[in-house]
Parts: structure tokens; sequence; C-alpha cells
């Protein structure tokens, strides 16, 4: 099932989480309830569900940036309790810092970290690997959208984390223009090892993508199911998008999520 | 056979020929437009030279605004000129040709009030040559009080902004300061700050330094409330990035919200440039010796006309000289939100 083992570190545990938010009523709404799931070190897990099911905060709770009501989360071994550079984050939006430039975006991380002048050869080599080279100087309003979010990505990548958190990383992007993204992501996974998290509202992604994929439900707001993805991946370590298989998965997981008796509302946006 | 050749050869040589032209064409152009200033310069020049004074003007034998019309003829011609064969110059230059006519005409309106027909009272509205003539006999008192007024400035504007921007940071970064500060901010800033002109005369020992505490206080109140709304409302979502990639409270702080929260300080340091000259001149009125705030004022009660115009004439030359670089500082700093905010 754990395809890219490359590193031996990545692994989460989460254990009996719940988190609650107080409400603008003041009300306590249940956003995630009794969540215990591993994840092992090197694996690429897509969280799915319709909105409202609690995706993005599963991904925050990992983060660190919010903290769980009840129970815990563990990075190897270690509870996490607050935001570190171990767990890197790229939301939809890339949310690039419009004051500096690509490089400077990109070697934000190594530099507050005050490590820059040691690895500074990794800055060079994360804007090769997401094929920026010639826009180092660029300010990010003067890029498209998908190169912005390959920014985010090298910008989250080169602390090189354990653990990459993708919320949607590519839901505002076009479907060929996401393609490629997916593989470029894939490339990367089996380059560095590193452990993916990827909220999606997209099936066929999730299937083209992940190891195991986590079907979540609204209320009460929990993992329903935990689907491994039994096919073998092509040669750019995707699955064959129109084999019977992936089509077989694919509807498995919508029998999944038509299950729970609530509309599946797709919220593709492309 | 002959004629086709003969006229393919023809052809040719008128190929020829307008490849030169269109070469020239595309170094020299004409725009009417840079011609307008010229002849408005001329049309000033012949009011001036041709119609009498009136015979009750004092004064008549000045000619300072003669030779101010002289020398922008000359700069007129010779833009017009070179724009001939400067594209940039006559881009620029033709931009401005309705401007500037407009500028002469005027003039030439006011000479025609004044001086010509004496249409107003020449105590209050003296003669242009009048005004000018200032700018040479009291060179020395001006550049002593465009000095003072300008340390005055500097000084207020520099301690005011310093404060502020601690201010602006501790409320908007930390709630306990927001608690127990902004309370305090909300009561005293809207006060105009030359209300406090007479607390201000007790403190401090000497005119001056009540001056600077009146620039300050304005400059203080403009930076510390856009300083912290910038800092409150910087997105969110940079934070949490930030945090992710290893950022500890005061990069978030520095590296962050600073930067994130520059173009509105800066909105805020143009206002407070700006409320700093009302302040610098209720200041200078006061008690100063020196400066050009007091400069007017003393003319003005001296009767002296003509020396308050030619000093108001220096302070709009030298605010709009100061926000003139203040806009440059702000275009090199602030670059990268080209696009994306417009002023």
């Amino acid at each position: 099932m754990v395809e890219a083992a490359y590193k031996s570190t990545g692994a989460i545990s989460v254990r009996n989480v719940r988190k609650e938010f107080t409400d603008t009523k003041g009300e306590r709404v249940v956003a995630l309830d009794n969540v215990n799931v591993d994840i092992y070190p090197g694996e690429f897990i897509c969280l799915i569900g319709p909105s409202g099911c609690g995706k993005s905060t599963f991904l925050r709770l990992i983060a660190g940036l919010i903290t769980p009501t009840e129970g815990e989360i563990f990075l190897d071994g270690e509870k996490i309790t607050k935001p570190g550079h171990e767990r890197g984050l790229v939301f939809q939006d890339p949310t690039l810092f419009p004051w500096l430039n690509i490089y400077d975006n990109i070697a934000f991380g190594l530099k507050v970290r005050h490590i820059y002048k040691e690895r500074k050869k990794e800055v060079r080599e994360f804007i090769r690997l997401v094929k920026l080279e010639g826009f180092e100087k660029a300010l990010p309003h003067q890029l498209s959208g998908g190169m912005q979010q390959r920014v985010g990505l090298a910008r989250a990548l080169v602390n090189n984390p354990k653990v990459l958190l993708l919320d949607e990383p590519f839901g505002a992007l076009d479907a060929f223009t996401r393609m490629n993204m997916q593989d470029e992501l894939l490339r990367i996974w089996k380059e560095r090892g590193t452990t993916m998290i990827m909220v999606t509202h997209d099936v066929d992604e999730a299937v083209y993508l992940s190891d195991r994929i986590f079907v979540m439900t609204p209320r009460p707001a929990k993992i329903e199911t935990i689907i491994p993805v039994d096919i073998g991946r092509n040669k750019k370590y995707g699955r064959k998008r129109d084999s019977a298989d992936f089509l077989n998965l694919r509807s498995k997981i919508l029998r999944v999520l038509n299950f729970t008796g609530k509309e599946i509302q797709p919220e593709y946006n492309i | 056979m002959e004629i086709n050749k003969a006229a393919s050869k023809t052809r040719d040589f008128k190929l020829k020929g307008l490849n030169i032209l269109s070469a020239l064409k595309g170094k020299l152009a004409f725009d009417f437009r840079t011609v307008l200033p010229v002849t408005s310069v001329l049309i000033a020049i012949i009011t001036d030279v041709f119609i009498p004074n009136h015979k009750n003007l004092k004064h008549p034998e000045l000619m300072h605004y003669r030779y101010f019309l002289y020398i922008s003829l000359f700069a007129a011609v010779l833009f017009t000129v070179l724009s001939l064969f400067i594209k940039k110059i006559r881009d620029r230059y033709g931009y401005r040709g309705y401007f500037l006519t407009g500028v002469y005409i005027f003039l030439t309106f006011l000479n025609i009030i004044t001086a010509k027909l004496l249409l107003l009272p020449q105590i209050y509205f003296p003669s242009i040559a009048r005004i000018f003539e200032v700018f040479f006999d009291d060179t020395k008192l001006l550049l002593t009080c465009i000095g003072s007024s300008f340390m005055l400035l500097v000084k207020g504007i520099f301690i005011g902004f310093c404060l502020g921007m601690i201010c602006g940071i501790a409320i908007g970064w930390s709630k306990r300061c927001n608690y127990w500060i902004f309370p305090i901010i909300r009561i005293l800033g809207p006060i105009p700050s030359s209300t406090w002109t007479p607390l201000a005369l007790v403190i401090f020992p000497n005119a001056k330094s009540a001056a600077v505490f009146l620039i300050a206080f304005g400059v203080w109140f403009q930076i510390t409330v856009l300083t912290c709304s910038g800092i409150k409302s910087v997105n969110k979502a940079y934070f949490e990035v930030a945090s992710t990639l290893g950022a500890r409270d005061r990069h978030n702080l520095f590296k962050i919200a600073l930067p994130a929260a520059a173009p509105t300080i800066f909105m805020g340091f143009f206002n407070a440039t700006c409320s700093s000259f009302v302040a610098l001149m209720a200041a200078e009125m006061i008690g100063c010796k020196s400066g050009l705030g007091w400069y007017v004022n003393w003319q003005k009660q001296m009767l002296a006309y003509a020396n308050v115009y030619a000093g108001l004439i220096i302070i709009a030359v030298f605010c709009y000289v100061l926000v003139t670089l203040q806009f440059r500082i702000r275009d090199k700093l602030l670059s990268w939100q080209e696009g994306i905010v417009k002023w």
C-alpha cells in the first residue's frame, strides 16, 4: 500500500480527535468527531467529501494552525501543538507574498530559519524543479495562476518538510493545467518521498494520485471510510484514467458518498 | 521591355526617396501642441510691452515679469525645437501644451487687470512684477525661512513618524496594547493639533520646540491609525503560510505584517505630510521668529502683499517638492504593488 517509503519519517497518527468551533450565535459546532487514523511515511493520502465535512479542519489540525478540542495528533511520535516547518502547507489560493519576488518567496522559509546561507543552492534547485527558471525576479502578480501555484509548492518544499499538506491546491486551475500539475506533484513526491495529504473535491484527482482515499461525510463530520487505491501506477506515477479499475473505483467512491443519503454537490472550479 | 525597365527604375527611385522620407519622418515629427506655449508666451510679451501701464501704478519701472517672460519664451522655443527631434520630449511637452498655454494666458489676464488697468486695489493685488521682485529683494530672508521651516518639518515628521510607527505596531499587534492605548488615541487623536497650541507653549521651553510638538502630534496620530489598521487588515493566510514555513512571531511582524501593511502606512504618511503643512503654518504663526508661515503672517501685518504672495508661491513649491519626493520614494519602495493598488 505504501509505495514510496523513501523516508522513514513523516508518519502521522491521529488519536480520538474532536474539534469544536463556536459559531457566530455562540453555539458549539462539531467540525470533526472521533477521528482515529494512521498515515504512513511517504504515503499519498487524499481527503475527499462534500463541503462542511471537516476536510480543511483536519488539514489545519495537522498543520498546527488550530488545536483539537479533544485528542492528540502526532508526527513521528511527537505531539503537534503549533505550526512548524516540517509540515508544509499549500492553499488553493497560492497566497504568495506579493512584496517578494519569486526567488525571495521560495527562499522565505530558509531565511526565517537562518539556514539560507547553507542551503542557498536548493532554492535554485526547486525553481528548476517547478520549471520557473527565468522568473526569479518576477513578482507574483505577474505570473499565471498555475505558475503561482507552482511557486507555492516550491516554497513549501524547499523547507524539505516531512509532510506536505495540500488544501485543494489545484482547485482554481483549468483542467489542462491541473493535470500537468498533478503529474508534477507526483514526480516531486517520488523524488522526495514526502508524505502528502491532500484535500480535494475531485474524485478523479483522488483516484489518480493517492495511495489511500479518506472519504469524509458531514453531520457528523468524520472519516466515513478509507479506500485503498490498489491500481498500479503508470510511468508518470499516476493511474491510467480510462482503465476499468479506475472507473470502478471512481464509482465506488461516488457510491460511498451517496450512501450517506446526502446529495453530492460537485464543486469543480473549472 | 524597355519601357517596363524604365518604369521599374523610376519606381525604385521613388521607393528610395520614400524610404529616406519615411526614415526622416520617423525621426522628425511635428506636434502642433508644442507650438501653443510659444504662442501664448508671445501674446503675454506683446501685452506687456505694447499696452502701457496704468498711470497710477507704483513701481512701473520693475521689469522682473518681462524678463521672466523672455526666459519663458526662450525655454518654450527651445522645447518646441527639441521636440521636433526627440520623441520623449515631444510627447511630454505636447501633452502639457494646453496647460502651459493656459498658465500664460492666466498671467496675461492678471497682468491686464493689475498693472495695465488697475482694476483692483493695488495694495492687496500688486502687479506680477512686484511679486517677482520679492524673490530677488528678499532672497536671503526667504532662504532662511525655507531652511527654518524645513528643519521644523523634518524634526516634527521624524519624531511623529517614529512614535506613530511604535504605537501603531503595538496596537495592531498586541491585544493588551490595543486595550490600553487605543481608547487614548480615540480621544486625543481627532483633536486638531493647533488646538494644543496654548498647552504646547506652556510646556515647551521655546516656540520652536512647541512647533515641533504640534507637527509631530498630527503626524503621530495619522501614522498610528493607519499603521494599526494596515497591520490588522493583513490577510490572515499570510501569517498561516509563514508559520508553516517556520516563521516565528517576530518574523510574522517584521517580514509579513509590516511589508503587507506598507501601502497603508504610506497612505498615512502622505496624509500626515499634508496635515503637517497645516500644523507647520499654524505653529509658525504663534511665536516663531522665522519660517515661511511666520514670513507670510508678518508681511501681511506690514501690508506688504507682494511679499505675502511671494511667500505663498514658495510655500506651494515647497510642499509640492516634498510631496513629489515622497511619491518617488513610495514608487521605489512599493513597486511590487503596481497593478494592485491605484492612487
